[in-house]
């Protein structure tokens, strides 16, 4: 490792003291803008999923003008919308002992003490104000006969604290902040740009201060500035190609903010969801997940008998084997989503499986059925049933849905302080494309969570305390830093229009995919991760020399967006490789075999390795610095996590 | 099994448009529309030659991103299914398959088979929305809602915005559209405060945007993926009367 050029500014900014006050504090303590001010200034946030919507209608709300970015033609469709299963808020509406500090701790501890303490505690006392505001906006979720508000369990919790609008959580609360996003678009204090995309992050004097943008209808390059810039951008699971992310959903924003210095966190931190349609040909495009939710009534089980070929009705209980309540009888079916999968991974390599495929576990509702009867499943999870029914053609009320893990989400992400900055001054991130607080695992539902809490209610006012000390309304596009970042896009744009190979990039996307799963998925190995960095570096160099992009820069393109983001994700593929490499323990979603207990059980190294590992770009063609945030742990105390 | 595919190519909004034939397209039974189009454009790509452009993202049927009309049908012949969710199991090896954009003046072709849509957007900007500033709402539970009504909102609430209402109607009307978001809003206590400007507003833009009136095709209905009934149409319409009784009182 090389040494770096410029040291990252990694103070976490967290609060000290009792844990229960930090936040408000912390909240005391930071400087604000005068509200007469907040109008001088204006705000750039790219990404309108539900961190970027909410963030943009609430600082709208106080004031600022904000000008918002996505590339999709509608705010409403970002990613976020696809989220099935549910929210979690510590309300113990349901009396069943649920707490702020039990939400933490369970965060704490399903993130394999790899997250920030502060931060995390933070979320689980603002989990409640967002269901509050979610329904306050008319967000329809499921009620009980009473009329109250419904929850439902999700793994990693012994309580019901997931809220949920059927298997629609996430179109309904992206829905809700889209609807907020609305009537300040209405207003005009947010200007919305559709079918936009962010390619460079402009830094003026060590700060951020706007971004470069190409307009996907016309391929016209265009400069924004702004006092302050926020990505929103989302998660980088498309890495593997196939995932159970939409199709649109990439790391370039990510990407070219760390390459203006931002430093990137934790980036081998990817979650493998237990529960997605298995692997079914070529020909397809992505996995698609059934929520997590169906682990709730749902009972996970492989035949006993290695190679039994007989169809799932024939095997009669006896020979079944419910590993996971066999193994974690404590949790069941209800562990956190990294043992759920790769105990089906363990099945599967032992040729456990399913017919016909032999790549995947059983998830049968049979006993559920019987005990609620037909139609509490169906209420329940009838759309999920339909979903599954139309991809595959099979109906989960008549045989056990097939299932395999697949990438879903990224805990890693951009390194964010406290206050969700990055390391550039001016530059934040929340939501799914910071490092966030889920640590070294996502437990289920707490990403909507975490997205809602950093864009209501953390980011509009931290964000108070770095504008204050700026001198209001910088809108200098002339300035020599956004020159030269549009001179750096249209190079970019150039290079891959004039290369006249004869793959498209999706070929290159898919073989990145393969080797990324291959090399650095479920199970990692030292060997497996070595042999694939120059596998990452051969496949960069044929990218550059064999793709094709038709068309022309300077109109609409999908090939050329396809091709820029694949380029990206290719980069990126080999930090995410070395820090895999250089994390010689396993932790939560990261599994490397060296690093096992005797029943197989993630081995973590907490005298090494309890911190977050920070990325820092050093140049073209330069290995990357390896930073460190360490981590202490004063409420949840590290121990061995165990479900059983 | 092969495929014969009809695909409607434009360059841009004002360029004059064409089909454009790909004979002997081979595909899978277990392949979705989309992946058989992504297998044409990666051939395309590896030819030098433009692919065909048409929006999609979650490919799950629900952020309402793609649509086309597929032999004359919005989103094809799925029953209560998206284009991404439509499979080639619902072809037949030797089909010609003719697709077009959403055709309405409302949502002018931006290239292909992708249309601009931002007149939805404006709808909702025009009212689709409770206004309740961050950090200002009262206990998640402090207004119970039955569970009747919060299902009837919630259906109503599904709706994904794609826009296949308005392709399939013979008027294009985007009542369903609007009818679902002022539904959804209106069976809730939350919603009572703005309900009358709320369909006003709505409405207005609706007009100002040149969607056509509803004249009760039903049409919209067969093509919903979300199998959104008329009955909203009928919701908004004494919304309507109400709001104009209300605001011709004052
Ligand atoms: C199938 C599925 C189900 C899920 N279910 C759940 C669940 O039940 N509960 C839960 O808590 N979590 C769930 N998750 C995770 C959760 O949905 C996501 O983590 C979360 O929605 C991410 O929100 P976001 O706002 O950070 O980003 P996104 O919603 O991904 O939004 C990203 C935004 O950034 C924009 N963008 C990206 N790059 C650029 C660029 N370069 N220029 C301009 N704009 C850009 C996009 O247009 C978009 O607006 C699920 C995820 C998946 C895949
Ligand atoms: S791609 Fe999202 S609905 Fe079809």
């Amino acid at each position: 490792m090389n040494a770096p050029r410029t040291p990252l500014n990694l103070d976490s900014k967290a609060p000290d003291g009792p844990i229960e006050t930090a936040w408000d504090r912390h909240r005391q303590a930071i400087r604000l803008v005068n509200p007469a001010n907040k109008r001088k200034y204006t705000v750039i946030v790219v990404g309108t999923g539900l961190a970027g919507a909410s963030a943009s209608a609430t600082l709208a709300q106080l004031g600022y003008n904000v000008e918002a970015f996505c590339f999709q033609d509608s705010p409403r469709r970002a990613h976020s919308i696809a989220a099935q299963g549910g929210i979690n808020a510590a309300k113990n509406y349901q009396n069943d002992g649920d707490s702020v500090y039990r939400l933490f701790y369970d965060t704490v501890k399903g993130g394999d003490f790899r997250a920030r303490e502060q931060n995390v505690y933070r979320l689980a006392q603002v989990s409640v104000d967002i269901i509050d505001q979610c329904v306050a906006q008319g967000v329809p979720f499921a009620r009980d006969y009473g009329g109250m508000l419904a929850n439902r369990s999700f793994g990693g919790a012994l309580v019901s604290r997931t809220f949920y609008a059927r298997g629609q959580t996430g179109q309904q609360l992206l829905l809700g902040a889209y609807s907020a996003l609305s009537e300040q678009i209405a207003k005009g204090k947010v200007k919305m740009h559709t079918r936009t995309e962010m390619l460079e992050v402009v830094v003026v004097d060590g700060k951020a201060k706007g971004i470069v943008v190409r307009d996907l209808r016309t391929g016209a390059v265009r400069s924004h500035a702004a006092d302050a810039v926020v990505l929103a951008t989302g998660g980088y699971g498309n890495v593997f190609y196939f995932a159970t992310n939409a199709k649109g959903c990439n790391v370039t924003a990510a990407w070219r903010a760390y390459k203006k210095g931002a430093g990137f966190a934790n980036p081998c931190f990817t979650q493998i969801h237990p529960t997605c349609i298995p692997f079914m040909g070529e020909h397809q495009s992505k996995l698609t997940l059934m929520s997590e939710s169906l682990r709730n009534d749902g009972r996970v089980w492989v035949p006993k008998k290695q190679g039994d070929t007989r169809p799932p009705s024939q095997i009669p209980d006896a020979e079944r084997d419910y590993y996971l309540e066999r193994i974690y009888p404590t949790f069941g079916n209800l562990v956190p989503r990294d043992v759920a999968s790769r105990a089906a991974k363990r099945m599967v390599d032992e040729g456990k499986t399913v017919v016909p495929g032999g790549m995947g576990v059983y998830l049968d509702f049979r006993d559920a059925i019987a005990r609620l009867g037909r139609d509490a499943v169906a209420d329940r999870y009838g759309n999920l049933f339909e979903m599954y029914e139309r991809i595959t053609g099979d109906s989960p009320f008549e045989t056990p849905m097939k299932i395999y893990p697949a990438s879903h989400y990224t805990m890693g992400g951009l390194w964010v302080d406290y206050n969700l900055m990055t390391t550039v001054p001016g530059l934040y991130a929340v939501g799914e494309a910071n490092f966030s607080d889920h640590g070294a695992n996502r437990l289920g539902a707490s990403a909507l969570m975490q997205g809602l809490a950093d864009g209501y209610f953390v980011l509009p006012y931290t964000i108070g305390d770095f504008l204050a000390g700026e001198k209001a309304g910088f809108d200098d596009t002339s300035h020599a830093a956004f020159k030269d970042a549009e001179k750096a896009v249209a190079q970019r744009t150039d290079t891959l229009m004039s290369l006249s190979g004869t793959k498209s990039a999706d070929h290159f996307h898919r073989e990145l995919g393969h080797l990324m799963w291959e090399h650095c998925g479920m199970a990692r190995t030292k060997e497996g991760l070595e042999a694939a960095l120059p596998k990452v570096a051969d496949l960069k160099e044929r990218f550059w020399a064999e793709v094709n992009v038709p068309g022309s820069g300077d109109t609409l393109n999908q090939a050329l967006e396809r091709a820029g983001r694949v380029a990206d994700f290719i980069e990126f593929g080999e930090v995410m490789v070395r820090d895999a490499l250089t994390r010689e323990e396993s932790c939560g979603a990261h599994f490397r075999e060296e690093f096992q207990t005797a029943d197989n059980e993630a081995r973590r190294d907490d005298e090494n390795f309890q911190h977050g590992a920070i990325w820092a770009y050093e140049g073209e063609g330069v290995a990357p610095s390896r930073h460190i945030e360490p981590l202490e742990f004063r409420y949840v105390k590290p121990s061995q996590r165990s479900y059983k | 099994m092969k495929v014969t595919l009809k695909v409607w190519r434009q360059s841009g909004p004002d360029a004059e448009g064409a089909f454009e034939t790909f004979t002997d397209v081979p595909v899978d039974p277990a392949m979705s529309f989309l992946e058989m189009l992504d297998t044409v454009n990666v051939q395309l790509e590896a030819e030098g030659k433009e692919p065909v452009v048409f929006d999609h993202d979650c490919r799950e049927g629900i952020c309402g991103a793609c649509g086309a009309v597929v032999n004359g049908l919005a989103h094809g012949p799925g029953k209560r299914s998206t284009l991404c969710q439509l499979h080639l199991r619902s072809f037949n090896d030797g089909d010609e398959i003719t697709v077009e954009p959403w055709r309405a003046s409302a949502f002018p072709v931006v290239r292909d088979l992708m249309v601009d849509r931002s007149s939805f957007d404006r709808i909702i900007q025009a009212g689709g929305y409770v206004s309740v500033r961050t950090g200002s709402a009262p206990d998640g539970n402090a207004m119970p809602i039955g569970k009747p009504v919060a299902d009837r909102a919630m259906e109503a609430a599904t709706c994904i915005g794609c826009g296949a209402c308005v392709a399939a109607c013979p008027n294009a009307s985007a009542m369903l559209f609007t009818s679902a978001k002022v539904s959804h809003l209106g069976l809730v206590p939350q919603g009572q405060a703005e309900r009358d400007s709320r369909v006003l507003g709505m409405v207005d833009q609706m007009d100002a945007e040149g969607f056509g009136g509803c004249t009760n095709h039903r049409e919209c209905e067969a093509a919903c993926p979300k199998g959104i009934g008329v009955e909203y149409i009928a919701q908004l319409n004494r919304d309507l009367v109400r709001a104009n009784l209300g605001s011709a009182a004052k």
